[in-house]
């Protein structure tokens, strides 16, 4: 019993990120911007937000200092596709070399001036303990399970339902799923289409870079390191795909995603908790690094099939609108 | 009312509008005043929706001044044109396909509070039963006939209480019964005060409909009447400069074997529902017969099915009595069918629209080839001589044609198709959106094709024009032939009642 809870609360815990990043990238793609940066955004973020925790040993200006940090990044990949109209596809892979290379070469920096690998205090760590919420947290299992986190895996949660709610139940939402539709048709409505745009750009990639600043923290239990993202910002842009362009399905998603990483590191645990199961710990742990892709290859296939159109990817993500084109 | 204190709604002064070296409006001078409706007539690439997508906002103007009013004003986005009352009904709708019909109305609103309200829907209807048009909020886009699409174009206009309204062609896709709807929608805003700008091709419309008539003529204002002063053949000759013969000479057919014969048929689509159910039809040499339908009767389905682009569910295609059915395109092609395949969407089955005129030619003939090598030489030759036969306005043939004009696109793609010495020639909504010489032109050449002894199929929708042109006209209704008629001997309004199968064939002639 207490394998598999612990099992699924590090799934949460490993989900978290991931939850981050795809809130953030459906926001940029409802509003017609298919950025692929969402990995450099995230090594930014992940940087901005370990040095500002480091130096402050404040976790509200680790969380806003990564926000910032990556919705630079997003501010480079909107001026670049909505004012100079590039192609998003090649903006958003350069977007993630220069990142992933401005994270690496800042944190090496970092270490190269500490002497060593840095680590965050004791007393910022704690602020992030993983305690049970008051009331919720005393409910057996699903206190333990869902109510005894770090604060970031709640604050993630409420920005995914945030998110939710703007897009789907407000104007503005309504607004930037229009200009994500058909950009002519918002435009010729009176929206300002670029600024939709930029909006949307920017507060999907401050999002992302939370989740940026999250791996760098808490994946890494407080210790700095160069490579901490490692591809979690590509399984954001999958698992957009696998949440249907929807924040809450979103949620549901990364805890998927999220267990096949914490099975990872839990398959021998799980071999010698179950007897039945003890084949799990034969397999190579290549195979779980590679399940998360094969789900995502098989849920296109179905989404696919099924053919529905409100589940679909915006019309006009990825192509950039220019009002007097003929 | 305030408004009324000035005469004109809507002032133009000297509009002048370029796109790189292309004047597409000099100079033009246009006026409308409250409670009018004015027709915008002129050819295509007259500039006659450039000059209204700068009332729109969506262009703005090099020089000149545009008065709402009374008052000089400065329209720099579609905003600002909400903001003047001035709404647009394009052409091609601007609608997002996945949302409903209500939140289409509502994109871009500022009435609307914060979040969306539930209630958003019953607004809807209440606007709906307040100005009597019919649609329901709940319905996605998708899903919707191009009048409903039309519909919520409309609706959305009047719900930003939009006093000055411009319709880009609003006819082109209709029924003659949803034309005289939107007449009679139009008629009631013109009672209520509002000024509407008309632009269409159709001159029976515009003398119907109008009060005063703007031509436009390569991008000038050449001329404004009162309707009730001038007649079609004014129109024209002002819209084209030079007096023009406005009836379609019909030679006899000279019916020869039966080409093709169609026993049974019955197509069902993705969904498995047949979308042409049971038809039985014969074609025969050296005769047009006309395929007359609401859009969205089985037309396309037809078309798809005869050239081997869908499976047949039932039924039998003969080709000299050679059945075609589970035959490759390419092996119907071969066979003489030429398919001139003219969807909505022209670019998009017909030609490659980044490929300029040579190598779209080359797009059916490149196997004919006897090297492992493009024979680009004589597909050159082809071109330049389809452009010359058919008065194609392009600087090159090394153009891709997505820079030509509609009609032009058109020309080339009939050009290719005829090119090929058919037996057979489909073509679907041959002169859509076409102007008056385009389409004279289209016409002449598909009458040279039937003089040949081809047999052609004309899927058409200006009903005026297929009467004077087709030999038989059938008539479908939700995938059923409702009538085949001689075109002869039958009317527009009796066409009218076949398309929507109000009676069968016979009752259609007492």
């Amino acid at each position: 019993m207490n394998t598999i809870i612990n099992f699924l609360f590090a799934a949460i815990k490993a989900g978290t990120p991931l939850l981050l990043g795809t809130t953030g990238e459906i926001i940029t793609e409802k509003s017609g911007s298919l950025n692929l940066g969402v990995e450099g955004l995230m090594y930014m973020g992940a940087f901005a937000g370990f040095y500002a925790g480091y130096k402050t040993n404040s976790v509200i200006i680790a969380v806003i200092a990564s926000m910032l940090m990556a919705m630079f990044g997003a501010l480079i990949f909107a001026f670049l596709t909505v004012t100079l109209q590039a192609n998003q596809n090649v903006t958003g892979l350069t977007l993630t070399i220069f990142g992933s290379g401005l994270s690496i070469f800042f944190g090496q920096q970092m270490i190269n001036n500490e002497g060593g690998k840095p680590s965050m205090s004791v007393d910022f760590m704690a602020k992030l303990a993983e305690e049970p919420l008051p009331l919720l947290g005393d409910i057996p299992v699903v206190g333990k399970i869902l109510f005894s986190h770090n604060p970031l895996v709640y604050l993630a949660v409420v920005i995914a339902i945030l998110a939710w709610i703007y897009i789907r139940f407000t104007r503005a939402g309504l607004n930037m799923r229009a200009v994500g539709e058909n950009a002519a048709a918002a435009d010729a409505s009176g929206i300002n289409v670029n600024r939709v745009k930029y909006m949307n750009i920017l507060l999907g990639g401050g999002v992302c870079g939370i989740g940026g600043a999250y791996i760098a923290i808490i994946n890494s239990y407080g210790g700095w390191d160069n490579g901490c993202i490692n591809g979690q910002g590509w399984i954001s842009v999958a698992l957009v795909i696998f949440a249907s362009w929807s924040p809450a399905k979103a949620i549901l998603g990364s805890l998927v995603f999220g267990a096949f990483s914490a099975f990872q590191i839990r398959a021998n645990e799980f071999a010698s908790a179950f007897p039945a199961l003890s084949f799990l710990a034969e397999i190579p742990s290549a195979i779980y690094v590679m399940l998360p892709f094969l789900l995502t290859a098989i849920i296109l296939i179905f989404t696919s099939i099924r053919g529905k159109r409100e589940g679909a990817q915006p019309a006009n993500c990825g192509i950039n609108y220019y009002r007097e084109e003929r | 009312m305030q408004q009324n204190k000035t005469e004109f709604a809507i002032e133009l002064k000297g509009i002048t509008k370029t796109f790189g070296s292309v004047v597409a409006n000099h100079n033009i001078d246009l006026s409308v005043k409250q409670g009018e409706i004015l027709a915008l007539l002129g050819e295509n690439g007259s500039g006659k929706t450039t000059l209204m997508n700068m009332l729109s906002g969506i262009y703005r103007p090099d020089s000149g001044s545009i008065y709402v009013n009374g008052k000089e004003v400065f329209i720099n986005s579609p905003e600002d044109a909400k903001k003047l009352g001035i709404g647009m009904i394009h052409q091609h709708f601007k609608l997002v396909d996945v949302l409903s019909a209500a939140d289409n109305i509502y994109i871009g609103s500022k009435k609307e509070g914060f979040f969306l309200s539930g209630k958003r829907f019953d607004k809807i209807t209440e606007l709906c039963e307040k100005t009597g048009l019919e649609i329901d909020p709940h319905k996605p886009v998708y899903s919707m006939s191009v009048s409903e699409k039309q519909t919520v174009e409309i609706i959305k206009v009047l719900y930003y209480g939009a006093n000055i309204l411009i319709l880009d062609e609003p006819t082109a896709v209709l029924t003659p019964q949803e034309t005289q709807k939107l007449f009679s929608i139009m008629r009631n805003m013109k009672e209520a005060g509002c000024a509407i700008i008309i632009i269409t091709h159709k001159l029976n419309e515009v003398l119907e409909i109008s009060d005063r008539v703007t031509i436009l003529r390569k991008g000038e204002s050449v001329a404004t009447v009162k309707t009730a002063e001038t007649t079609a053949k004014e129109l024209t000759e002002l819209m084209v400069g030079h007096s023009v013969e406005l009836s379609i000479d019909r030679p006899e057919p000279d019916r020869g074997e039966v080409l093709l014969t169609v026993t049974h048929l019955s197509i069902a689509n993705d969904d498995n529902v047949d979308v042409i159910k049971d038809i039985s039809f014969e074609l025969y040499e050296g005769e047009i017969l006309g395929v007359a339908g609401v859009a969205g009767s089985g037309q396309k389905e037809l078309c798809e099915a005869i050239t081997g682009l869908q499976k047949i569910r039932q039924g039998s295609i003969l080709y000299k009595k050679e059945n075609i059915e589970g035959k490759s395109p390419r092996d119907i092609i071969k066979l003489g069918i030429a398919m001139s395949f003219i969807p909505e969407d022209r670019l998009g089955m017909g030609l490659a629209a980044s490929m300029n005129i040579t190598d779209n030619m080359l797009l059916k003939s490149y196997r004919d080839s006897s090297t492992p090598f493009v024979d680009r030489k004589s597909a050159a030759e082809v071109a330049e001589r389809i452009v010359k036969d058919l008065e194609i306005a392009t600087p090159g043939i090394n153009i891709p044609v997505r820079r030509l004009s509609g009609g032009n696109v058109q020309k080339v793609l009939l050009g290719r198709e005829i090119e090929s010495a058919p037996k057979v020639l489909i073509t679907a909504y041959a002169v859509r959106g076409l102007d008056i010489n385009s389409s004279y032109t289209i016409y002449d050449n598909i009458n040279i094709q039937k003089k040949k002894g081809v047999g052609v199929l004309f899927i058409g929708e200006d009903l005026d024009v297929m009467l004077e042109l087709c030999d038989r006209i059938m008539v479908l209704c939700h995938g059923e032939i409702t009538g085949i008629v001689d075109a002869k001997n039958v009317t527009k309004e009796q066409l009218g009642l076949l398309m929507t199968a109000a009676v069968k064939e016979g009752e259609a002639h007492e």
